[in-house]
């Protein structure tokens, strides 16, 4: 495992996180996140080799059930928080921007 | 001990409401009145709802003065409860504690939520946190910390610090709480309280703010053990719409409380006794092993020896899994949103704008340990070693019925003491994380005090066996006096 983070790497992640961050704000991350990083590298020690991953801890089995139609709530009760809103839809700033 | 209607428990105001000699309004105006009195001090809520409690309340008198002693109503007939906010209720404020939901209200109640109003309970209002429940201290809240009732200079613990402090001071007889790496056990033990963890899957994780899914879970808080049964028993059970909620039969919990331990084997684990532990804490907590003894339980030393891998492992998964679910904070469904010209500009700043600075070292962490090149390094590294912490809980229950151990390694610390060094602030739920990467049931209950203090005592019984946890608790309860210690406010 690499275990040190340099701004270039914390800019990467940050852009992968949608996350806007200050030159500070990189840099306290790269340092902060770096010495976690090293104390996680405590797991390389370890032979998990064979080891099952463990992603849930109860047996899961699929459920499966009728295709019932059931009451969803009123899209206008959703949509009223939202910041911006036209024609029963959310409303968000431009995709793709012109040249 | 003082009669004063704030502190007693939620058994107790049920029995007067049943005999006559209380209303539920009188009830929730005491608390109301308490909180009016203590909480410029200490910061528990967030928010309360005055209005909606008393009117409900109310509607609970009426309900009450027509029926003979109380028969056929609910367990929780009139009972003030207070919710962790990042539970949703339906058009209260639900802030998970960060600035990026605004002054949102959901459209919905948690299914714990609708499950408390059809046991009686009356919602007191929402209590403060570390935002979206990441922390230890409460410090983490954007609406500012909440004070530990004990000493207003020490934290509650974290991340559901405001139920704690709120039931602790008398403010609610019980309260709710979420807990992901400790975040009800730890506040639980650094105010004096009963904080208890279900087993993951035994309580609907529907309506709660998604922090960490795979080890997200509700409980409750109280002041006395049979309050955690009863509150246990509202909100526990299969929902249908948790997929992760297990279709296992919940007992009686409170019904089929008896404080009897005789037999009962109760293993040590030597690697929660070691270096980082308080002396004070190691005192009490042996303290209470030996009482157990004397009350014809078998105690024995017991090993658990992957738990110092259980931390890395934690800031591993738990992190990976918060940058997924809090993807969806990106100002277009509800809160708030920075304006810009393009899309991604406006997810990113509004991102940066609403979050603090834990939430996002870590989506940081969790997106750079899921991210192309270190997924198999990290995160299935950290899922295999999970695999391995689970094993030994599950070999140490093999021999004994109950895992007795600290809670957190330290009374209450300083309010900043640890703000700026994330990895001491980690280490402080050492204790009570393995627990929950194991899904085991675990609880807190006071054991005494060390430096004025309280210090926890943590029980941690096997998949689904609350009963048993709670039984343990129960015989250790009512032989001490620790739980009835309050705080000098």
């Amino acid at each position: 495992m690499p275990h040190r983070m340099d701004l270039s790497q914390v800019d990467h992640v940050a852009r992968l996180a949608r996350l806007e961050l200050s030159d500070e704000e990189r840099r306290r991350f790269a340092e902060q996140l770096g010495r976690i990083l090293e104390h996680v590298a405590a797991l390389d020690a370890l032979d998990t080799s064979g080891v099952e991953p463990t992603s849930h801890v109860l047996p899961m089995t699929n459920v499966l059930r009728e295709d019932q139609v059931t009451p969803s709530l009123p899209r206008e009760v959703v949509l009223a928080e939202a910041r911006e809103q036209e024609d029963g839809y959310f409303k968000v700033p431009r995709v793709i921007l012109p040249d | 001990m003082s009669d004063e209607i704030f502190t007693l428990t939620a058994h107790a105001l049920r029995d007067r409401f049943r005999g006559g000699a209380l209303r539920p309004s009188e009830a929730v105006e005491a608390c109301l009145r308490r909180i009016d009195q203590v909480d410029g001090r200490l910061h528990a809520f967030l928010h309360v709802d005055r209005e909606g409690a008393l009117a409900e309340a109310r509607r609970w008198d009426a309900v009450y003065a027509a029926s003979s002693g109380g028969d056929g109503l609910p367990p929780l007939a009139g009972v003030p409860v207070a919710i962790k906010d990042n539970m949703c209720t339906c058009g209260l404020p639900t802030t998970a504690g960060s600035r990026i939901l605004g002054q949102w209200r959901p459209p919905y109640d948690a299914t714990v939520i609708e499950r408390l109003r059809a046991a009686g309970a009356v919602i007191l209002g929402k209590t403060n946190l570390d935002e979206f429940a990441m922390g230890s201290s409460t410090e983490n809240s954007a609406f500012g910390p909440t004070h530990n009732p004990w000493d207003l200079d020490r934290v509650p613990g974290g991340s559901s610090g405001g139920s704690a402090a709120a039931v602790a001071a008398g403010e609610a007889p019980l309260a709710l709480g979420s807990d992901t790496g400790g975040s009800i056990r730890q506040p639980a033990a650094l105010c004096g309280v009963v904080g208890l963890k279900p087993t993951y899957g035994r309580v609907s994780r529907y309506g709660l703010i998604a922090f960490a899914s795979s080890l997200d879970q509700i409980g409750p808080f109280s002041r006395d053990v049979a309050d955690c049964a009863l509150l246990l028993d509202a909100i526990a059970g299969h929902d249908p719409r948790d997929s992760t909620s297990a279709s296992i039969p919940c007992p009686d919990f409170a019904g089929g409380l008896t404080p009897d331990v005789r037999g009962m084997r109760l293993g040590l684990p030597r690697e929660t006794f070691g270096e980082g532990l308080e002396r004070g804490v190691r005192d009490a907590v042996l303290a209470a092993a030996r009482h157990m003894e004397s009350l014809g339980a078998r105690v024995e030393e017991v090993s658990l020896p992957h738990l110092e891998h259980a931390l890395p492992t934690y800031y591993l998964i738990a992190p990976a899994e918060c940058s997924s679910n809090l993807a969806r904070y990106d100002g277009v469904q509800y809160g708030p949103r920075m304006e810009t010209d393009d899309l991604i500009t406006m997810y990113a700043r509004t991102r940066a704008q609403g979050f603090g600075a834990e939430v996002k070292r870590r989506i940081m962490l969790g997106t750079y340990a899921l991210s192309a090149g270190y997924y198999d390094a990290f995160y299935l590294k950290a899922q295999r070693v999970r695999t391995l912490v689970r094993r030994d809980f599950e070999h140490a229950l093999e021999k004994v019925d109950l895992l007795l151990m600290p809670v957190s390694p330290s009374v209450a610390f300083r309010i900043g003491e640890k703000v700026d060094d994330p990895l001491q602030m980690y280490l402080s739920d050492i204790y009570t994380i393995p627990v929950n990467l194991a899904g085991n049931p675990g609880i807190s209950i006071s054991c005494g005090l060390a430096a004025s203090l309280p210090v926890g005592l943590q029980l941690v019984g096997r998949p689904f066996d609350e009963a048993t946890v709670l039984r343990a608790a129960y015989a250790y309860e009512q032989t001490t006096e620790h739980h009835r210690a309050r705080p000098p406010l």
